[in-house]
């Protein structure tokens, strides 16, 4: 079966700004200066599912959601863990 | 029947009284039963895009509306929440039949039983007015129901107005999951179509796609209101074919007595006179220079204004009609006026606004429910790029005499103005009514 191409998107009126998110998904979420989250618009890249789910489902506010790609959007590898951090 | 123009404005009588539902019927004659179909294709066929700041394909929304299942609702949005906008206000006070039939038809089309009109409480008497005199007739076979807009600038904006009408908070919601065109007023696919863009669609369910397109060009077909402020600061609407040069249809930009031209409104662009001038009326031309015709909205800053002070005052008054539900939004229109008004009002400074100032743009774009901090935006950054001469002469020598002069466009608190409609007629009225806002 293929795999589901997902991306994340943030409901800007239930997000108070926690920055839970951007601790659990560096790769895809940093925070802007008042502490509200910028996220990728890339695809969930393969390998970082569990940690998008992850950061989903520990947002305090339910604002992080996981959506379907449009048809025809591929994900990429992940960038290695590490450098996405420094 | 005569493609040329007015077209939309063709009924408005010299004394500027509303035209009732015989006199309409008279003029334009029956609306056609539009229950077989048939008025998507010509919808598509005509090329009609959305008149209330978007230009989205009007029949791309109607086909989602359709194939969403269910019973859809039409909604009639005319709540103009644009201080420099009147076309809305003309087309409802004047001409409110052009306007219920598009919205009938359109129901008929997508076998809606429901049409809401959305206007704020001073469109109510006249609308009233015409709704009764609809249903005494009894030929439309749809209900229509007036709802009373809100009186602030986001109120208009899709998801605030479902928001609105489904009894909750009247404000932009974030719509990613539930677009109006899938699940809107009550749950049901909604088709919301400003005012204007219904006026086009009672003419399009009359006469057809081809007669629409006679009047404009081929990549750009039929006509366009426009609510013009001229430097001396009266508004007047006026209906143009697409692709006429604005210059002509606002019968000259003089570069010595216009500062700059803001065009598409508040959340719109400001634009040099020249270019201005020699600009096509018409969505993709404007987004060629960068800007926007929006709502239609044109207006001419006189020569004897700061642009900056006047960026600044815009800019403060969409600070303060943002509906303070999303961060980036909240924390970044405050930034941009406290960067403004240092910029256009404060001491002689050497930091660098600009720089700041296009940081803000970065961070508030696509990142609200609604697109409102990105219209405010869109604004900051045209006066950057425009303006930049200002923007230096205010950084080394601080404000100019000029950013001394009152506010020149309306931002809230200032009396009634009147407006001049289509054909030059002055009733000021029932046309101070027209613009006046109270600030909420
Ligand atoms: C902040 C904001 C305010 C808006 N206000 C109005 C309004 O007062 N009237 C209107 O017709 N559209 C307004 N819009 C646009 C609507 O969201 C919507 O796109 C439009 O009514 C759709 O009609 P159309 O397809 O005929 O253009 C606003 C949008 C935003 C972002
Ligand atoms: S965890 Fe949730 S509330 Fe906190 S910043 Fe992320 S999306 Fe916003
Ligand atoms: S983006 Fe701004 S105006 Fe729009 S809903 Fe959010 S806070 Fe309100």
């Amino acid at each position: 079966m293929r795999r589901r191409v997902q991306v994340v998107v943030v409901d800007p009126v239930a997000c108070d700004g926690h920055g839970v998110c951007a601790e659990l998904l560096p790769e895809m979420i940093s925070l802007d200066p008042w502490g509200y989250p910028i996220v990728s618009p890339e695809p969930v890249p393969f390998g970082l599912d569990r940690e998008a789910n992850r950061a989903v489902a520990s947002c305090p506010r339910l604002a992080l959601h996981l959506l379907d790609a449009p048809d025809g959007v591929q994900a990429a590898a992940p960038p290695p863990r590490t450098a996405s951090r420094s | 029947m005569s493609p040329l123009l007015p077209r939309l404005l063709r009924g408005l009588g010299a004394d500027g009284a509303s035209i009732g539902l015989p006199a309409h019927l008279d003029l334009w004659g029956p609306l056609p039963d539009t229950r077989r179909g048939g008025l998507v294709d010509d919808v598509a066929d005509a090329g009609l895009r959305g008149h209330g700041g978007a230009w989205f394909p009007a029949a791309t929304k109607w086909r989602a509306v359709a194939g969403a299942g269910g019973r859809p609702v039409v909604v009639a949005n005319g709540a103009e929440g644009e201080p420099a906008s009147a076309k809305d206000a003309l087309l409802l006070e004047r001409l409110p039949h052009l306007v219920l039939d598009g919205a009938v038809a359109a129901a008929r089309a997508l076998r809606a039983e429901h049409v809401i009109v959305f206007a704020p409480a001073r469109r109510r008497p006249r609308l009233i007015e015409a709704i009764e005199a609809r249903r005494r007739s009894a030929a439309d076979g749809v209900s229509i129901e007036l709802a009373v807009a809100p009186d602030r600038f986001v109120a208009g904006q899709e998801t605030a107005v479902v928001s609105y009408l489904n009894g909750r908070s009247g404000l932009p919601t974030f719509a990613r999951f539930h677009p109006v065109w899938r699940s809107g007023v009550g749950g049901a696919p909604t088709l919301l179509h400003n005012a204007e863009t219904l006026a086009h669609v009672a003419l399009i369910a009359r006469f057809g796609s081809e007669w629409y397109r006679q009047a404009g060009r081929p990549d750009a077909p039929g006509t366009v209101l426009l609510t013009v402020t001229g430097v001396d600061g009266a508004p007047s609407v006026v209906e143009t074919q697409k692709g006429a040069l604005l210059g002509a249809v606002v019968g000259g930009i003089d570069r010595q007595r216009c500062r700059a031209v803001l065009l598409g409104g508040y959340g719109g662009t400001w634009v040099d006179p020249d270019t201005a001038s020699r600009l096509p009326v018409t969505e993709e031309a404007a987004r060629a220079v960068g800007a926007t015709f929006g709502a239609g909205i044109v207006a001419m800053l006189p020569h004897d204004r700061c642009p900056l002070a006047e960026t600044a005052r815009i800019a403060r008054y969409l600070d303060q009609e943002k509906a303070d539900q999303c961060g980036p939004c909240v924390r970044g229109l405050s930034g941009m006026v406290a960067e403004l008004d240092g910029l256009a009002f404060g001491a002689r400074r050497a930091g660098d606004a600009a720089r700041r100032l296009g940081q803000l743009c970065d961070l508030v774009e696509g990142r609200g429910a609604c697109r409102h901090p990105d219209g405010a935006a869109r604004l900051v950054r045209s006066a950057l790029r425009i303006f930049a001469d200002e923007v230096l002469q205010h950084q080394q020598r601080g404000p100019c005499p000029e950013s001394r002069a009152p506010g020149w466009l309306p931002t809230g608190d200032e009396a009634p103005r009147h407006v001049r409609s289509g054909n030059g007629a002055i009733r000021p009225g029932a046309t101070g009514a027209l613009t006046s806002r109270s600030r909420k």
